[in-house]
């Protein structure tokens, strides 16, 4: 491993008191931070960046950054949430002279990034999550997020039509909030169109799964799921299992249309290019990176894959004329009166928590309607 | 498509078709291993084989558009990395569990390597046999629909299970690997018959690899085995090397694997952690129930590294 030999060297002689003139050479290096209106971005993803899930879509986002004038982007995937990743933007930082580092993985926060975000005032770290705290973390760091559950929302709607059983089904990772709300949102998209339908979900326990998705898919279409969609780490799978048994797939994370063209209804992506493009303009023109940023369908962080050739007439309708009330902002998909899947009140009558509610981030319940249990 | 409630009769017939869709690696490798221990040697590699396998398999189908010409393929790498285990052992003083490990990480590591550009693209996936064609639900018909590879395995078992037995190959073998000192005085050399049944043991494990990529979940990408070819090397010693009891070992894994989602699917979802440990309980138990702290493990090679 040649790039952190030559970083444990460099620290050596940057700390040694008998080599201060080479150690100032050394801590000259990173040439990108010194010079106006370029800049060399990190992005760190924690599989490969073509899985057609969240890393791809990320990875996306950083390819578009590509295109503009001054940028330079260093990529590394299968980076674990270990001490690897620090590692990583070490490496980053002092070989390729990065001054903006997106680690965009969940466990890279605490302690990784934090440990290097002490390491290194002048460097900015931007953590896809929900995480940063003001006061409590440090000034250089921040989070990113989007308000995808809206996305499911609107799968859950064009399921809701397409649904002949009335049971439509959702992969799941862990019961995380950002995990449960996407349910609850796909479930009660689904109850705009009938209050009869019903969303059975399946936890695989992890991320990245293939057997275990395969095999929820599977048991999901045995029940007589007739629509399926999922978050974990690579839709992939449950997307191909799904429409090879003949039942139809709502995408979750990229675009999955390519592996099922006549199955694929339609899919909540991310639109992280759009993100990264205001964060690196802001650092081209020296202003101060946002250290929270939060948006939805209507501030572009999100987007929905083009509607597939099963959607029908009635459902594209429901489809525009949702998406044209959320694109106003302040859609509130939890509303009341709204019952979790145990019988207790969530939303009282006239309670609405639009999507930048802080409560949505806390969420540990499944709603009426929605077979599973969070525990 | 139609469907037929079919309720809870749902669970029953998950597992037996978690057992047919899942086992098929496990029992590819166990056998493979099986052969290779047999002739007193480790190999714990066979998870690297299994994923250069799966990544072999699925580049060569996506590329020739022939998912056969992939499996046979995976079938060579695997006899490849065998063939270099059993020559890398058979200098003295060379430790087989050390070379397993390191060629696990080489052979995962490579696979991702040359993987890269394989993980968008869709192969062509193994044929199925329909079997439950006699049935007009949908659901029985879909757990029935057997590949070739899970009925080749079947009756590799029980070949093999009959040629350790009845086969001069099969004495050759057990003679190796129950004593080298006596493999010698028959005028055996013990090396050339390991270096062969690490390399059968490898192209097995490549098998279990493809089935993987090309037939279930049917897609490759870094995390597709998931530690499944190590779970099959513990199969071996659970079943001991007995390959009837490999194949037995290797349909209750895949029937307990589905049991979780199958449960979670028809409204059991508390404690979905519990079942899915249910197959590492259930190896926990029978393990208690039948070992002995008065003798080593029945059916156990004498040359084996870990016996001795």
């Amino acid at each position: 491993m040649l790039p952190q030999f030559m970083i444990s060297r460099r620290r050596f002689i940057k700390s040694s008191a008998a080599a201060g003139a080479l150690g100032l050479a050394g801590a000259g290096l990173p040439l990108g931070a010194a010079r106006a209106a370029e800049a060399t971005i990190g992005f760190i993803y924690v599989g490969p960046k073509d899985d057609f899930g969240y890393n791809q879509a990320h990875a996306e986002g950083a390819a578009f950054l590509k295109t503009l004038e001054g940028v330079s982007i260093v990529e590394e995937e299968n980076v674990p949430e270990t001490v690897d990743v620090q590692k990583t933007m070490e490496s980053m930082i002092n070989l390729d002279g990065a001054t903006l580092i997106f680690p965009t993985s969940f466990g890279y926060f605490d302690p990784h990034m934090l440990a290097m975000a002490a390491k290194f005032p002048d460097i900015q770290f931007r953590h896809c999550g929900g995480m940063w705290t003001e006061g409590k973390h440090p000034k250089n760091t921040g989070s990113y997020f989007g308000y995808i559950g809206q996305g499911q929302y609107l799968n859950g709607i064009v399921a809701g039509h397409t649904s002949k059983s009335k049971k439509i089904g959702f992969v799941a990772a862990k019961p995380i909030p950002q995990v449960l709300l996407n349910i609850n949102s796909f479930l009660l998209g689904a109850r705009a169109v009938d209050p009869a339908i019903t969303c059975q979900v399946i936890f695989t326990g992890e991320w990245s799964l293939a057997v275990k998705e395969a095999e929820a898919t599977n048991a999901l279409i045995d029940q007589g799921v007739d629509v399926v969609t999922c978050h974990v780490d690579s839709p992939k799978v449950v997307v191909e299992t799904a429409a090879g048994r003949g039942a139809f797939v709502c995408g979750y994370h990229a675009n999955q249309a390519p592996l099922a063209p006549e199955k694929y209804l339609t899919g909540a992506e991310w639109n992280w290019a759009n993100v990264y493009k205001m964060y690196v303009e802001k650092l081209l023109a020296g202003e101060d990176l946002p250290n929270f940023t939060r948006g939805g369908l209507a501030d572009g962080f999100v987007k929905m894959s083009p509607l597939g050739p099963a959607v029908t007439e009635t459902a594209r309708t429901q489809f525009d004329d949702t998406l044209a009330e959320i694109m106003k902002g302040g859609f509130s998909v939890i509303k009341g009166p709204l019952k979790n899947n145990k019988g207790d009140v969530v939303a009282a009558e006239g309670q609405s928590f639009p999507e930048t509610a802080p409560e949505l981030e806390g969420m540990d319940y499944l709603v009426e309607g929605v077979v599973g249990s969070t525990s | 498509m139609e469907t037929t409630d079919i309720g809870l009769w749902g669970v029953p017939l998950a597992i037996l078709g978690g057992a047919i869709r899942v086992s098929t690696p496990f029992i590819f490798v166990s056998l493979g291993e099986a052969i290779t221990e047999r002739s007193g040697r480790i190999n714990l590699g066979l998870e690297g084989i299994l994923v250069f396998g799966a990544m072999t398999a699925y580049a060569v189908a996506y590329l020739t558009n022939s998912p056969w010409l992939g499996v046979l393929a995976a079938m060579a790498t695997g006899a490849a990395f065998g063939l270099f285990h059993g020559w890398i052992c058979k200098f003295p003083k060379v430790n087989d569990i050390a070379i397993g490990i390191a060629l696990m990480l080489f052979g995962s590591g490579l696979a991702f390597f040359f993987g890269k550009p394989f993980i968008q693209p869709s192969a062509p996936d193994l044929p199925a046999i329909p079997l439950g064609w006699w049935s007009s639900i949908p659901q029985v018909q879909a757990a029935l629909s057997v590949n070739v590879l899970f009925i080749l395995g079947a009756a590799l078992a029980v070949l093999l299970w009959w040629a350790f037995r009845n086969t001069r190959a099969g004495l050759i073998l057990r003679v190796v690997g129950d004593s080298s000192d006596a493999a010698r005085a028959m005028g055996l050399n013990p090396d050339t018959v390991r270096l062969l049944a690490t390399a059968v043991g490898g192209a097995f494990a490549a098998v279990g690899g493809a089935y993987l990529s090309l037939y279930y979940p049917g897609s490759w990408n870094e995390g597709i085995s998931s530690g499944q070819g190590l779970m099959a090397v513990a199969l071996v010693i659970f079943a001991r090397w007995n390959p009837l009891g490999c194949f037995a070992a290797a349909l209750l894994f895949g029937g307990a694997g589905a049991l979780g989602p199958a449960l979670q699917s028809v409204g059991v979802t508390q404690g979905y952690y519990l079942f899915y440990a249910a197959p590492y309980i259930l190896t926990l138990l029978i393990m208690i129930a039948t070992s002995s702290p008065g003798r080593t493990l029945a059916g156990a090679p004498g040359e084996l590294s870990i016996t001795k």
